[in-house]
């Protein structure tokens, strides 16, 4: 007889342990290899045996623990030696979230571990002492989670380069993180809420800049809803009539006429943005180059640094966004025309419809319904739509009513600027938190009213 | 029934076979609907067409600044290429660009057909919520992630190395590609894989022998546009790669027209027309997948 909670508990302490007492040797092994790992990694990267114990020489999960805890309790000093080390707050707060989701993994296999001997013991009672083998679990496993197994590279991947970099950036919005508090030589500090209520504090001083965040932040919010609003639909309509003229039953040479119109699709967006840059630059481009020789301008036209009028570059950027997107919903809908059956055409014509009913009755709401979920993702790519901005005009003409946020600033090119070039870390990070919950409420809301997730009932 | 609209059309034939007057009228009409047609067609064409030929035009320009660059120059040259090509590490840049493109791909295709696989064809607990959660997650805007993902890098002594931008790119490509083989899955019926499994097939073998085979224009389309990542991406290079030689393109390009010394327009035109090239071909000539694959996506949608 076994007994199922002695086997758990030894799995407990030993890894493996309960399902060595079950007499399964090499699931015991396997079970043990985890354990000796975590231990062996712990022991070999930290400095235990000095005989004084600092957390500071502890190992990579231990430290981790407490470096995301206390972000580090000494600062680099300049000394007649160098600088001394220090604790560098930022790395001590990314090395703990990459150790607890480390750890994160290995207690979930120390849970399984403790189940397995319990159940197995049980089922060993119940099966009056036979013991199944490793190799016959190994393949029950297989066939039992076969989901869960198959899931597990892309979940690892996904857990440390996509999950971790995102806890680090929210944490950072609780944080002190910023250029007046930079690490090594200071030490960042946990300060709760309070880079939330700066940002809304409409009754913070002129000094603090309270009101200066408030009013940049309001100003670049409402560009930015304009413009994703703007050009998602503009290039959706232009390439709902592009996909309609191309589809038409006169034009000859179909695909020759699609494979130059899909071009700007076609080609790498960086590109064509760079050298949308250069064609209408104030000073060389082009562009002005042709309008003043032809007489039908005197003075050059800054297309996208107009420092008076903010509305002709973000004019110039709305219509180069056109040119980069219409194609995309072009190729999109005359891929939905192409599909639908010829038959519902010809019924019909026989019941007397032209061309204009046909295209009104039919055609559209067929490419209007399988298009419109489309429209949410669409905008949630052009709300984040940071190329577009940074490499046209990088956010500029400058406006010295904002705070580090130029005229055609979207929200994330600005927390690109406030990130990279303003060091403004905490408050960048409270940005991506706001924007965050838009974009990810919007989208959530949108993909639970799709048929696919639907499905999934 | 067949027979009533049958009947139906040939009436209808009859009448416009009568009015005649009318059959000259709608000729002009039908004359001027394809006029305008083919005048819109050529209309937008030429504005398509307009800022790639003065790219493709300026690379062959004898100078070097913007200001001096024509699409049609009077002395064309190939020595920005030839520039290109020997003094800077263009073809490095080139090449790193092109093996990261390629691990990626495999990489990805592997990965989220694996879990379009899944997720297509399981039902497990927590399923919903993982489909949901992977694909708002990363929809974090953040730069500061970046800051985490060098600090990861570096403690994992991975700066300055092609395999941390592979691996976050397959990373963040697996959401999206999930969603679209999973719902490319779900028009292909079960009971193929249903009768395979009574026939004694495993799952890796309904996978490979079955659904694969099924799933590849969807598959091809995330080929492309994952082979594509690489090439465009700018800003995670840009931090991660520190020396010139493990540089990707997009950096190396971007470069030359911001560095310290803006006036290379016409090299930086020579580099984007030769990576443009390539990658504008692959796209013409795999439309037909393309478009097939965002059609799947949409009307699963």
């Amino acid at each position: 007889m076994k007994q199922p909670k002695l086997a758990a508990a030894l799995s407990c302490f030993i890894w493996g342990g309960g399902q060595l007492y079950n007499r399964q040797r090499s699931k015991a092994a396997f079970f043990f290899i985890f354990q000796a790992f975590l231990i062996g990694v712990e022991l070999v990267s930290g400095n235990y045996f000095t005989g004084s114990f600092q957390f500071r020489e502890a190992g990579f999960f231990v430290k981790g623990i407490w470096g995301m805890v206390t972000l580090g309790t000494e600062t680099a000093i300049l000394t007649d030696q160098g600088l001394t080390p220090g604790d560098h707050s930022v790395i001590l707060l990314i090395q703990g979230i990459i150790a607890i989701l480390i750890l994160g993994i290995f207690v979930s296999i120390w849970v399984m571990n403790i189940k397995d001997a319990y159940y197995t013991a049980k089922e060993i009672n119940e099966g009056n002492g036979t013991i199944i083998s490793s190799k016959k679990w190994l393949l029950k496993t297989w066939e039992h989670s076969f989901e869960y197994i198959v899931m597990i590279p892309a979940g690892l991947m996904l857990m440390m380069f996509v999950l971790m970099p995102i806890i680090f950036a929210f944490l950072v919005a609780f944080t002190n993180y910023n250029n007046s508090n930079l690490p090594p030589s200071n030490l960042v500090n946990w300060v709760g809420l309070s880079n939330f209520k700066f940002l809304f504090s409409m009754g913070g001083t002129e000094a603090l800049g309270g009101d200066i965040w408030l009013h940049t932040f309001q100003h670049v919010f409402l560009w930015t809803i304009l413009f994703a609003i703007v050009s998602t639909a503009v290039p959706f309509f232009l390439g709902l009539f592009q996909a309609v003229i191309l589809n038409n039953k006169r034009v000859v040479g179909k695909k020759v006429w699609r494979s130059i119109l899909i071009l700007p699709w076609a080609m790498p967006a960086i590109i064509s943005q760079l050298n949308f840059q250069q064609l209408f630059n104030g000073q060389f481009g082009p562009i002005n180059r042709f309008l003043i020789d032809k007489g039908w301008i005197e003075t050059p036209i800054y297309w996208l640094s107009d420092p008076h009028n903010p509305w002709l570059p973000r004019f110039t950027i709305l219509v180069i966004g056109f040119w980069l997107g219409f194609p995309y919903f072009m190729a999109l809908m005359s891929g939905i025309m192409t599909s639908i059956s010829k038959d519902v055409y010809e019924a019909a014509e026989i019941d007397g419809a032209n061309e204009r009913q046909q295209f009104w009755q039919i055609t559209l709401p067929l490419v209007l319904v399988a298009t419109a979920p489309l429209l949410v993702m669409s905008f949630a790519h052009n709300f984040n739509n940071f190329g577009l901005i940074y490499f046209l005009t990088e956010g500029g003409p400058i406006n010295p009513n904002f705070i580090h946020a130029g005229q055609t600033d979207i929200l994330i090119s600005w927390i690109f600027k406030l990130t990279l070039d303003h060091r403004l870390y905490n408050m960048a990070s409270v940005m991506s938190i706001i924007i965050f919950l838009i974009i990810g409420s919007l989208s959530a809301w949108n993909f639970t009213r799709t048929r696919a997730f639907k499905e999934e009932m | 029934m067949a027979t009533t609209t049958k009947s139906l059309g040939m009436q209808g034939a009859g009448k416009r076979k009568i009015d005649t007057s009318q059959n000259t009228k709608s000729k002009i009409k039908e004359f001027f609907i394809t006029f305008a047609i083919y005048a819109e067609l050529i209309i937008v064409s030429i504005i398509v067409l307009f800022p790639i030929l003065w790219i493709v035009g300026s690379s062959f320009n004898p100078g070097s600044s913007l200001a001096s660059s024509s699409m049609f120059p009077e002395n064309p040259t190939l020595k920005h290429y030839r520039t290109l090509l020997t003094e800077t590490n263009y073809i490095r840049w080139y090449a790193n660009t092109f093996k990261i493109a390629i691990i990626h791909m495999t990489l990805s295709i592997c990965l989220s057909t694996s879990m379009g696989y899944v997720f297509g064809r399981f039902k497990f607990k927590g399923k919903k919520v993982a489909l949901l959660s992977v694909l708002v997650v990363q929809m974090f805007p953040s730069f500061m992630a970046m800051t985490a993902l060098y600090v990861l890098f570096l403690t994992f002594n991975l700066l300055d190395n092609h395999w941390a931008l592979i691996l976050c790119y397959a990373a963040g490509q697996i959401p999206m590609n999930t969603w679209l083989i999973k719902g490319y899955l779900s028009s292909i019926p079960k009971e193929l894989d249903e009768s395979a499994m009574l026939d004694g097939a495993s799952k890796i073998q309904i996978f490979t022998k079955i659904i694969f085979p099924l799933i590849k224009p969807i598959v091809s389309f995330v080929a492309v546009t994952t082979f594509m990542t690489p090439w465009m991406d700018f800003i995670f290079p840009r931090l991660i790669i520190s020396t010139n030689e493990n540089l990707t393109l997009a950096v190396g390009l971007f470069d030359m027209i911001s560095g310290e010394t803006q006036n290379n327009y016409t090299m930086f035109a020579a580099g984007a027309v030769l990576v443009a090239v390539p990658i504008t071909i692959a796209y013409v000539g795999l439309q037909k997948y393309l478009i097939e694959g965002i059609t799947a996506g949409a009307s699963k949608g």
